[in-house]
Formats: C-alpha cells, structure tokens, sequence
C-alpha cells in the first residue's frame, strides 16, 4: 500500500470512471441516472483517495515529494514523471474537491445528455490533476492543454444561447498562449537536454533568453489567469457555461495560470521575472482596478462574478511578483481562497439560475424574505469574496497587498482601492438581490435551498471559515516549499548582480494578520457597510508602512539594476 | 548475368508489385466487371505482401548502376506509402460499388501509382526519379476523373493533367540545366562535384526548377492551385488517395533530392522551401476558414500540413528529416481516418459533403463524431492526440537548426487552424440534426476506429519504437 503510485490513481480514476459510464447503456432515464451515480462515486472515491496524498506528503520538505518515474519517449527526453510539492498539492486537492460538488450541483440541472456531460467533467478532472503534478514539461503541456477539450465540450453542448461564439473564443485563446509556451519549452529543453522540471528548475538560464522565455510563458498563463488585458474571453467562457462548468473553470483552471506563474516564470526565470516586475504589477493593479469599476456595471450576476474573479486573481499575479514572503504567501492562499469562494458563488447563482432560469439582476430581489437560508449562505460567500476578516478572502487578500507595498508603495496604494470597489459592487449585488420588496410573483415562489444543496455548500463553508481563523492549517503545507522558492530567488538574482527584495521569514505574518479578526463574524440578516468590510485591511496596510519603508527604495529590482 | 540478378533483389518488392498489378489486370480482364471486388481485395493482399518483403530489405544497396538505391530512408517512406495505399483501397470498396466507379480498373491504377511512388523514394538519379513520378502521375491523372460520367470529375482530371504536364516540363528543364552544368544526373556523382568546389550557377538554377517541379506535386503554395479544384472533383476515395500516399512520396522524394546530392546546397535551397513553407501555412490556415466543402476544407488543411511538413525540411538536419517522417506518418493515419468519414457522409443512400450535413452527428452516430473530434483536435496539434508529437518535432528540429521565425509562423498559423478545425467539432457535436447520416458500411467503421484508436491513445505507447525507426531512416541519409 505504502508503494501505490498515489498521484497516477488520483488522476486517472475519474478517467475509468468516465469509461465506465461510456458503458453503460439502456434506456434514457436509467442511464442518465446509472451516470450521475457512477460520476459521484468516482469523485467521491478520488477525493477520498487525494486525501491520502495529503495525509503522506511531508510540509517540512521543500522538494517534490510522492514521485513517480518511468521511461516514456526517452528520444525526445520525455518521461512519465509525476511528483507534489507544497504549492501543487493544495490545487490537487481542489480540483478533487470540488468535482463531486459539481456532480452533485448538476445532479438535477444538467438534463440533456447527462451521460456525456459526467464523462466530460471527470476527464476534466483527470486534466487539472494531472497537470498539477507533472513533472516533466510534456506532460505538463499534454495535460494543460487536454484541460481545454472537456471544458470545450462543457461550454459548447451544455451553455447558454451565446455558447458557440463563447467556446471558440475560450478555445483559440488559450490555445495561442499555450502554443507560444510550447515554444518556450522547446527552447528549454534545447539548453538542458531533458523534459525534467526539476532540472530546468535548478539549472540558471542565459539571462537574456530568460527575458524572452519568460514573456512566451507569460502570454500562456497571464491568458489563463486571466490577466488584463486577456482576461476578454473569461466573461464569455462563464456566463454561456453550465454552473458546474463555471466552477471549474473559476475554481481551479484560472489557478492553473497562478500555478503557472510561479512554477515557470518565478521559479525557473528569475532574471526575467525582476525585468518584467513592473509591467507585471502596472497589468494587475489595472485588473484590480478596472475590472471591479466593469464588475460595477453588470446587470448580469455571472458576468459581475466573473469580472470579480479577474480582480481577486490580480492580487495573485500582483503577490506573486512582488517576490517577498507575504507577498508569495498572499497569492497562494488568495488563490486558493478564490477557489472556494468563486466556486461558491457561483454555485449560489446555479441555484435561483435553475429556479427562474435567467441571469438578470433585475429579475431578483427581496429574496432574503422568502429564502432566509440562501440568504445567509449567499452572504457568507459575498463577504469571503469581498475580504472579511474572519473569512478566507481577507487573509489572502491582506498578505498579498502587504507584499506589494513593501515592493512598491504605489502598486500597493492603488491595489488597495480595489478592496473598496470589491466591497461596492458585492454589497450592491446582495442588496439588489435580496433587500427591498419581493414583489415579483415567480422570485416569491421560489423555495428555499433544498436538502442537496446544503448537503454541497456545507464543506465549502467550512473550508471558507477553517481557512478565515485558522489560515495556518492550510499555509503550513506550502510554507516550506514557498521559503525554498523564495530563497532560490533571491541567490539567483544575486548572482547576476541585482538587489534581491526585501528578505523576512516567510509565513510570519499569517498569525498576526489573522489576531484581530477572530471576532469578527458575518451577520445574518444585517446590512453591513461599506466601510464595515474594508476597515479592518485598510488602515493596517499603512501602519506596516513605516517599518517596511527602510527596504521599499532597493525593493524595486528595476531600480537596482 | 550474374551481376544483372543482385540488381533484381534490392528491387524486388517493387518488382513484384509490378507483376502483381499487371496479373490483376488480366484477371479483371477476363473476370469482367464482376471482379472488381476481386481485384480489389487481391490488391490489398498484393500490398501488404510488399510491405513484408520490404520489412525483409535491410542495409545499403545501390542497383542498376547506381540508378535505384535501397536504405532505411526509401524503406520507411515505402512502407508509409502502402499503408496509404492500403487504406485507401479498402474505404473505396464501398463507395466504388455505390458509386457506378465498380470497375477492375481501379485497383489496378493505384497499385500501379504506387509502384511508382515506390521507385521515387528509391531514385538516385534524376532519371529514375523522373521515370517513377511520371508512372505515378499518369496512373494519379486517370484516377481523378476515373468518374468519367461526372463532369466534376472529368474537369478535376484534366486540370490535374495540365497543371501536372507543366510542372513536369519544368522538372524536366531543371534537370537538364543540372546536367548541362553538372556533367552528371547521378545523385552521388552530384554530391561529389558539388563539393568539390563552388556550385555552377546553373545548377542552382536547375535545382530551383526541380523544386518548383516537386513543390507542385506535394501542392506546397505557389504551386497549390490544382488541389482544393482536384480534392474536391474527384471521386472521395480518391482525394483520400492523393491526399496521403502521393503526398508521401512525393516529400520524400524532395528531402531525397534536397538532403542528398543538393546537401551542400542547404543555404541556396534554404530559402525557397522557406518561402514555400511560410506561404503553405499562411495559404492553408486562411483559406480554410471560409470553406463550406468538407473536402475543399480537407485540400487546404492538407497545404497548411504540407507547410508544417516543409519547416522541417527546412532545418536540413537529420532531427529534421526525422520530423518530417513521423509528421507524415501522423498526417497520413488522421488524413485516411477522416476521409473515411467523408466517405460515410451519406444521407438516405446520397453522398453528401458539405460540412453542415455533419449537423448533430454526436447525437445519431456518437463514436463517428467522436472519432472526427480525435482527428480534428490531432490536426490541430492539441495534445494528447498524435499530430501534437508531430508538431513538437517538427518544432523542436526547427528550433535546433535556428529557425525562429519559421517556428514562431508555425506556432501562431496552427493556431488559426484550429478555427476551422473547431468549426467540423462544432457542428457535429454543438448543431441540432437536421438530417441523420446512414449507418456506415462495416469496412469504413473498422478503418475509423482503427486510425482513430491508433492517433489516440494508441500512438502514446508505440511512439518510441517508430521514432527509432524514423531516426534510424533519417540517419541513413546523412551517413
């Protein structure tokens, strides 16, 4: 049992689970229902069994751990190597997570070809695994691409009435970016002569093909993440796909970009990730600030989710470059905070989607009247999203605001404004939606969330709340792992001669962010302000200030080199 | 005589398919008309006995005083092009017999294009190669308007004739400018004068002649006007037909011509494959996108392949040239196994061949549509399918031998290829039925899965012994 190669069951047993339902046959009702079943269990299953991951991986170590290797195409370097280390192994475990949820969340929803779209969503599945333990490049690529065909298929078969136009758009996009990485890739694996990750992450690179490598992976995952501005086909992808879709793709895919960034751009091309700091930074706080002004616009509640999505994944990218232990830290738990919280959300909106079957804001309202309990759950999730201390979104959201300012105070300055459109256009939602007088015949016939639906928001409020007062529990698996990258960092910029940022211990500061937000806790019914929600990040950002003002000039790897 | 018996052996698959073909024309000869399935079966056989006593061919040998030349190179490509052959004679039985096309014939043309196409890859002399392209020519421009009735298919012939004559005309001018200026048409004798001191002019000239000659019949932009007119003319099997086995052999050939007595030539050549290849993606990528015809689509995807294909015979290595092997080998496969589902685009016993008479073929035929998706997304390049691997060789032979910017083209124009790949995946499987296909013969449905099955998953697994096969073929010609 102890020899199991653990992470190929992982990834492939929602594929046999996918061909098993390709079996089965017979009449359209019980094999509809024969797929659900099968697809629950596989997930369930996979999920059970990606806790063992969990359960065997070492946090203390920063290297890959749970390896596998076999000779695949040794001609081309190619090998079927496979491996976790802190910062895959928590996108592992969402993309297990979540997928019986979503099974679940389709259960009733989904009511065509229920069978190809179980099928769809467990090969899914085996793509978001498989990529995020990849080893070898190849692979890496075979299954970031791969991601693509289901999702295609989720949009296209199953989305709403621009699905089409939706599919090609989410398809061509992310296949050009891709294909630029794949060029990277070759040219990588020219200079070191394997496919092996590993090796390309020890081995220093020319710096001046780092500059172009690094902006070739940055055109694949700044498109993934999405980053403005190509962030374009992100709205079109979420409000045509399915709900489950919509999960996916906001619950683990974008955070296939984040992943990325770190892996290939920061780890691998550190020279370049110090050249391009700024045009990094100027892209995010663009996307912070901009998307949440367009979030502010729609009238369309997957649209504003979506365009929310594209701020909260600007802190990643912002956290992410600014190279500092907070600011590292902040991305990751942002990243995986966005997971449960968009995730969420986007559950929530499936559920009155599937009552009323339109998307229009303008066709809710007053719903916490007749919906008391959707209300709270919905509420719970919006204040995540919007940062309340207490919940995961602030802690994430505070750590990576804090890296930026001690890289640059202005990036973290403007990134701050954010937290205050976020805070506007989330609380708007939720009053369009459930305050005021519920007027409409249809809106007040909708009853309250049932049995299934509890049964899949309950993990993810826990996971919201675990994560919100006790962020350790989830940071101190990928801590060891974030203080290895980071110390990678700063020897190989020093090398070539360039001030490396700031140094702190990592992970630090998780605990004191997290000291004063106990007691605060979401209310139910109670509309909380405006200012209730970003006071407790804003003034703590600049009372840091001063003690990180000393390193902030040097900080800036433009400015040193 | 004994000298004159050593030759027949490196000879002696092609041989023995001449004489098969010529035993099957007096069978249907005496058979009738009635024998054409006959025929047609016992040319399948007569191929895949080729085809073992090629496995059987081993080593370098040069016959007929240096006119014909056996190595791994001509046997790899050999095989490529029987298992075309071979493939495409088995999709056409049911079309043939539905078709009024059942007649002994047939077969008999193609194995004796492919007899042809078999002396090509094995010239090494611009006259033997000359004497092979035009066996295969001849048999290819009877076979486009093997319809005679039809006056589609009739135009597609003689525009294939003429446009083939004249490009003919102008490899045989190149050749003679070679051997005016060169003294010699043997290939190695090439080789040895070239090196020994600075190239003629007017062999150059020549060499730009018979690569405009060989960039017509691989339908490489410029030449490429022919093809979408020829695919679309012809009778289905046979736009199968020319798009794999002549294709192969035909780029085989160039690489044989380029890489061996022009080798040194490599930075005049350079250029004009270049320009080709660069002209190939960009043609073939574009002009696709507008087409309604699945088999116009097919003739522009095959120029932008052939494009692909090209970049790697640009880099003038053996990466290269292995590239190109297995690129082909891929397109070859993914090519059969979608024109077998053209050719089951029926509508209530009527052939159809628009793409949107594809509309809703994952609700009525799952597998089929299925299948196509396998093919479209290999054509496309995305992983895992096949023409991923294809394309990352090519790439990474590109890449080594310098050529950024034919690379960065190729990345960015299989992107827009997939636009219209999506377009054939989006209607059969996102469009509602309008009118459900007929249920395909036996035959079509076996040679589907197989090639599907083979471009994914099955080339995941038998990937390295063919690339050691392609590699060993590469080296052969750069001993």
């Amino acid at each position: 049992m102890a020899d199991w190669p653990i992470l190929s069951l992982t990834t492939f047993l929602p594929s046999i689970g996918a061909l098993l339902i390709l079996l089965v046959r017979g009449e359209e009702q019980a094999v509809a229902r024969n797929a659900k079943v099968i697809a629950l269990a596989t997930s369930l299953i996979t999920f059970l069994v990606s806790l063992a991951i969990l359960m065997k991986f070492d946090p203390a170590s920063a290297g890959f751990q749970l390896v596998e290797e076999h000779s695949w195409i040794p001609a081309l370097g190619i090998q079927y190597l496979r491996g976790v280390d802190g910062i895959s192994v928590w996108f592992v475990l969402a993309s297990t997570f979540l997928t019986p949820i979503c099974v679940l969340a389709s259960w009733d929803s989904v009511e065509k070809r229920v069978k190809e779209f179980m099928m769809s969503l467990l090969l899914l599945e085996t793509m978001l695994v498989g990529m995020f333990t990849a080893l070898d490049f190849i692979l890496f690529y075979i299954f970031f691409e791969g991601v693509l065909l289901p999702m295609f298929l989720m949009i296209g078969v199953w989305g709403g009435p621009g699905r089409i136009y939706a599919a090609y758009k989410f398809f061509i996009y992310t296949f050009i970016g891709s294909v630029l990485m794949l060029l990277a890739i070759v040219a990588m694996y020219l200079q070191v002569g394997t496919m092996d990750m590993r090796v390309m992450l020890d081995h220093t690179f020319d710096p001046s093909m780092q500059k172009i490598l690094w902006l070739a992976f940055f055109a694949a995952f700044a498109v993934k993440t999405p980053m403005w501005p190509f962030h374009t086909w992100l709205p079109f992808a979420h409000v045509e796909a399915p709900t489950a879709g919509s999960v996916m793709l906001a619950g683990v895919m974008l955070k296939m970009g984040g992943y990325g960034l770190i892996r290939a751009n920061l780890q691998m091309l550190p020279i370049g990730s110090a050249t391009y700091t700024t045009l990094v930074f100027v892209m995010s706080v663009v996307a912070i600030i901009y998307t949440s002004l367009v979030a502010l616009a729609q009238t369309d509640m997957k649209k504003m989710i979506a365009y929310s999505s594209v701020a909260h994944m600007g802190y990643v990218s912002m956290g992410i470059f600014s190279a500092n232990a907070q600011g590292l830290d902040g991305a990751m738990f942002q990243m995986l905070s966005h997971t449960v919280v968009s995730a969420a959300l986007f559950l929530c909106i499936g559920v009155v989607y599937n009552r009323l079957h339109t998307r229009e804001i303008a066709r809710y309202g007053g719903m916490a009247h007749n919906m008391p309990k959707y209300a709270v759950v919905f509420m719970l999730f919006m204040l995540a999203s919007v940062g309340l201390p207490g919940t995961s979104g602030f802690v994430g959201e505070f750590l990576s605001m804090l890296g930026a300012y001690e890289a640059n105070t202005w990036v973290g300055l403007f990134a701050s404004t954010g937290l205050v459109f976020g805070a506007a256009y989330m609380l708007l939602l939720y009053r369009k939606l459930f305050y005021g007088k519920l007027e409409k015949a249809d809106v007040m016939a909708m009853p309250d969330l049932n049995a299934k639906e509890i049964i899949y928001f309950a993990p993810l409020i826990a996971v919201v709340i675990m994560m919100g007062v006790y962020p350790k529990s989830f940071s101190a698996v990928y801590a060891t792992s974030l203080d290895h990258v980071l110390a990678h960092h700063r020897e190989a910029l020093a090398a070539e001669g360039l001030t490396p940022p700031t140094a702190n211990p990592a992970s630090s500061f998780i605990p004191a962010a997290n000291a004063e937000t106990m007691s605060a806790h979401p209310a139910t019914t109670e509309t909380p302000g405006t200012e209730h929600a970003a006071e407790p990040s804003t003034p703590e950002t600049p009372a840091e200030a001063p003690a990180q003002s000393e390193p902030k000039a040097d900080a800036n790897p433009d400015a040193g080199h | 005589m004994q000298p004159v018996l050593t030759d027949l052996i490196p000879a002696l698959p092609e041989i023995f398919l001449a004489v098969a073909a010529m035993l099957l024309l007096m069978l249907g000869v005496f058979r009738g008309n009635g024998g054409a399935r006959l025929v047609s079966g016992l040319a399948v056989v007569a191929l895949v006995v080729t085809g073992v006593l090629l496995l059987r061919q081993d080593g370098y040998d040069v016959a007929f005083s240096g006119l014909y030349i056996t190595d791994s190179f001509a046997v790899f490509s050999k095989l490529l092009i029987l298992l075309g052959t071979g493939l495409s004679l088995i999709i056409a039985q049911n079309f043939i017999a539905r078709e009024d096309m059942d007649r002994f014939e047939f077969p008999v043309l193609m194995v004796l294009a492919t007899v042809g196409m078999m002396m090509m890859v094995s010239a090494n002399d611009l006259l033997s190669l000359y004497v092979g392209l035009e066996l295969q020519s001849l048999s290819l421009y009877v076979i486009a308007s093997f319809r005679r009735d039809s006056a589609k298919s009739t135009e597609a012939g003689l525009k294939y004739f003429v446009l083939g004559a004249l490009s003919s005309g102008m490899l045989l001018y190149g050749i003679s400018l070679i051997y005016g200026f060169a003294g010699t048409t043997n290939f190695i004798t090439i080789a040895q004068v070239l090196q020994a001191g600075p190239a003629p002019l007017g062999v150059i000239v020549g060499l730009v002649f018979v690569a405009a000659g060989l960039a017509f019949k691989i339908s490489a932009v410029p030449f490429h006007m022919w093809t979408p007119d020829v695919y679309e003319g012809a009778p289905t099997p046979v736009s199968a037909f020319f798009a794999v086995a002549p294709k192969v052999a035909a780029i085989c050939l160039f690489i044989r011509v380029l890489e061996g007595p022009f080798g040194s030539l490599l930075p005049q050549w350079r250029q004009v494959i270049e320009f080709c290849s660069v002209a190939s993606m960009l043609v073939g990528s574009l002009a696709a996108i507008r087409q309604s015809n699945i088999k116009r689509l097919m003739a522009y995807s095959s120029i932008a392949n052939i494009g692909y294909a090209l970049v790697g015979v640009a880099a003038g290595t053996a990466d290269g040239v292995q590239a190109v092997l297995i690129y082909m080998a891929i397109y070859l496969v993914m090519t059969v196994g979608t024109f077998a589902i053209i050719i089951a685009m029926r509508q209530k016993g009527k052939a159809v061949e628009e793409i949107a008479d594809l509309a809703g073929l994952s609700k009525t035929n799952p597998m089929l549509a299925l299948a196509l998706a396998i093919f479209m997304f290999s054509m496309a390049g995305v992983p895992p399918a096949a023409g991923f691997f294809g394309k990352l060789l090519v790439f990474m032979a590109a890449w080594k031998a310098g050529l950024y910017p034919l690379s960065i083209i190729m990345a960015l124009t299989s992107g827009i290829s997939l636009f219209y790949y999506l377009k054939v995946c989006k209607v059969s499987w996102f469009d509602d039925v309008k009118e459900p296909l007929d249920r395909p013969s036996a035959g079509l449905s076996w040679v589907v899965t197989a090639t599907a099955l083979v471009v994914f998953p099955v080339a995941l697994v038998i990937g390295t012994p063919v690339l050691n096969s392609a590699a060993a073929a590469a080296a052969s010609l750069f001993h």
